[in-house]
């Protein structure tokens, strides 16, 4: 296109200094930014204030687009219904004949489950959701993975609750806001969740791919005893998920571990449910082992250490290293909490 | 006046009797556009991997290079730091990359004076290109291999959805220069 007129400044002085001032200022704000940015890599919590009361702000119109897009799903649901009625319909009488009956033995093996439970003097730990919510964006075009939650502190949400949906674990809370929070995908990166293979007790960690997909590494090396199909559920180490959250599948195996795919797309759930902290004072000790330890080297000791050392209040077996993003292979193995947990406390 | 809309970019008619373009929608259209596409995150969807192109950039770059005048230089800082607060990386990244990005087509608009849209879309590529590559490696997550390749998609994406954005800028500008405020 044509050059503008008042592009070049020529020989006017006014002109000239008006340029230049331009460049200073841009420059300068491009400096500016580079420092935040400096800043907030290094402490990422900094500017957590000013993006949750942004967050707050803008979060009536996500609500709206989020109710917009679980409505449009289930339109298109419905037109798809209509298709193969028939034929669905006795598969499902079939289906829901057969879930009757695993209905009326899952219900027994509870009830078996309590009993026992009441002879071990196991007190069956408080897990009431804090909140039930949408999420209402995500940062669709960042490399990092989080999502904006529809509730806040007003309803109880903390940094550090989980989230889940009926189909599994979707991730855990980042910051919360007074009316919206946000939520650290499992997907993510820098995300990291205890696990354990659905049935026995083979332990790994699930770590976030940037593709949308989990990457599960065991703790004991050797053979790899996954396989295609297996699922992983929560194992509860590190006290911040209760045990037995349906996190993901298996779909390839590798050298240390499997790729895995979540079972809960944070996509196609309706709502989501924001749980307490599983076990808080074992959460609150890691806390203070992290501020009180800066070395990474001497951390790697004291993960065994506070339930001789420190004065705190801790579960034992869940002290563990285990929900902070670098991960210390732990040395209990961490996978019987239930029975220290909530008693001690 | 005459800098948001010069004498040249008068419609056919020249000025309407009676009739004339407000200069708060001259002003403010391009800045609102850009700071409802930084909004994007917002919108409802639930990206498993990054998918979206970089919407907001897209349209500061749109922008500039249809209308030199009506974003001054030093635009970026604003406009990126609005879009730090959605966008999810680290705050202060959007800062530097829009300044950066405002003064290097500030400098590509100095070198190449006049230019094609096919010479204003490869200007446009290329820094979408940069601003995708430098704001993963900043973004704080963990540089892998997959990450990169993830990164690829997005690019292409947002490499061929610019000359839709453009013309969407096209469609603003319009809207932009509406004869709506009545002289009396």
């Amino acid at each position: 296109m044509a050059p503008p007129a008042a592009h070049r400044s020529g020989a006017n002085k006014r002109a000239q200094l008006g340029l230049f001032a331009g460049y200073v200022v841009a420059g300068s704000g491009a400096l500016l930014g580079a420092f935040l940015l400096i800043i907030s890599l290094w402490s990422p919590e900094t500017f957590a204030g000013l993006r949750s009361m942004a967050a707050d702000l803008a979060s009536p119109a996500g609500r709206a687009g989020a109710a917009g897009r679980v409505e449009s799903r289930s339109v298109f649901e419905a037109i798809g219904g209509y298709y193969r009625a028939g034929s669905r319909n006795a598969e499902l009488e079939r289906e829901i004949a057969i879930a009757r009956v695993r209905l009326a033995e899952a219900e027994a093996l509870r009830r078996e489950n309590d009993r026992l439970k009441a002879v071990l003097r196991v007190t069956r730990g408080e897990n009431r959701p804090v909140a039930v919510a949408r999420l209402i964006g995500s940062t669709s075009s960042s490399a990092r993975r989080f999502a904006y939650l529809s509730a806040g502190r007003t309803q109880g949400v903390r940094a550090g609750m989980p989230v889940t949906s009926p189909l599994g674990l979707v991730g855990r809370v980042l910051e919360a806001g007074s009316y919206s929070s946000r939520v650290l995908l499992l997907t993510d990166s820098e995300s990291m969740v205890p696990v354990r293979r659905a049935g026995d007790d083979v332990l790994a960690f699930a770590e976030g791919r940037a593709d949308g997909l989990l990457r599960v590494r065991l703790i004991n090396l050797g053979i790899n005893p996954l396989k295609v199909g297996d699922v992983f559920v929560t194992s509860g180490a590190g006290g911040l998920f209760r045990p037995g959250i349906a996190v993901a599948v298996a779909v390839r195996i590798t050298e240390d571990g499997a790729i895995a795919q979540l079972l809960s797309n944070p996509a196609a759930s309706d709502v989501v449910t924001v749980e307490p902290i599983w076990q808080r004072p074992a959460v609150q000790a890691l806390e203070v082992i992290d501020q009180g330890l800066p070395l990474p080297g001497a951390s790697a000791d004291a993960g065994a250490a506070p339930a001789t050392g420190s004065p705190l209040p801790i579960p034992t077996p869940t002290a563990t290293r285990t929900g902070s993003p670098t991960p210390v292979a732990p040395a209990t193995p961490a996978d019987q909490p239930p029975a220290a947990g909530p008693a001690a406390d | 006046m005459d800098h948001l809309v010069p004498p040249d970019q008068h419609d056919a008619f020249g000025i309407r009797i009676n009739r004339d373009q407000s200069p708060l929608l001259a002003g403010a259209v391009p800045w609102v556009t850009i700071l409802l596409a930084s909004l994007a995150p917002l919108s409802p969807i639930i990206a498993p991997a990054p998918v979206l192109p970089p919407l907001a950039f897209m349209l500061l770059v749109a922008w500039r290079l249809l209308r030199p005048q009506v974003l001054p230089l030093w635009a970026g800082f604003p406009l990126g730091l609005f879009d730090d607060l959605y966008s999810g990386q680290p705050f202060g990244s959007g800062i530097m990359l829009f300044s950066l990005a405002m003064i290097a087509l500030d400098l590509i608009d100095g070198r190449f004076p006049w230019r094609n849209f096919l010479q204003n879309w490869g200007a446009a590529c290329a820094l979408i290109v940069a601003y995708l590559m430098i704001a993963g490696l900043v973004s704080g997550a963990q540089l892998t291999f997959v990450q990169l390749r993830v990164l690829l998609p997005q690019i292409l994406l947002a490499i061929i959805l610019f000359p839709l954005v453009a013309s969407l800028v096209a469609l603003f500008d319009r809207l932009r220069l509406l004869r709506v405020r009545r002289l009396t």
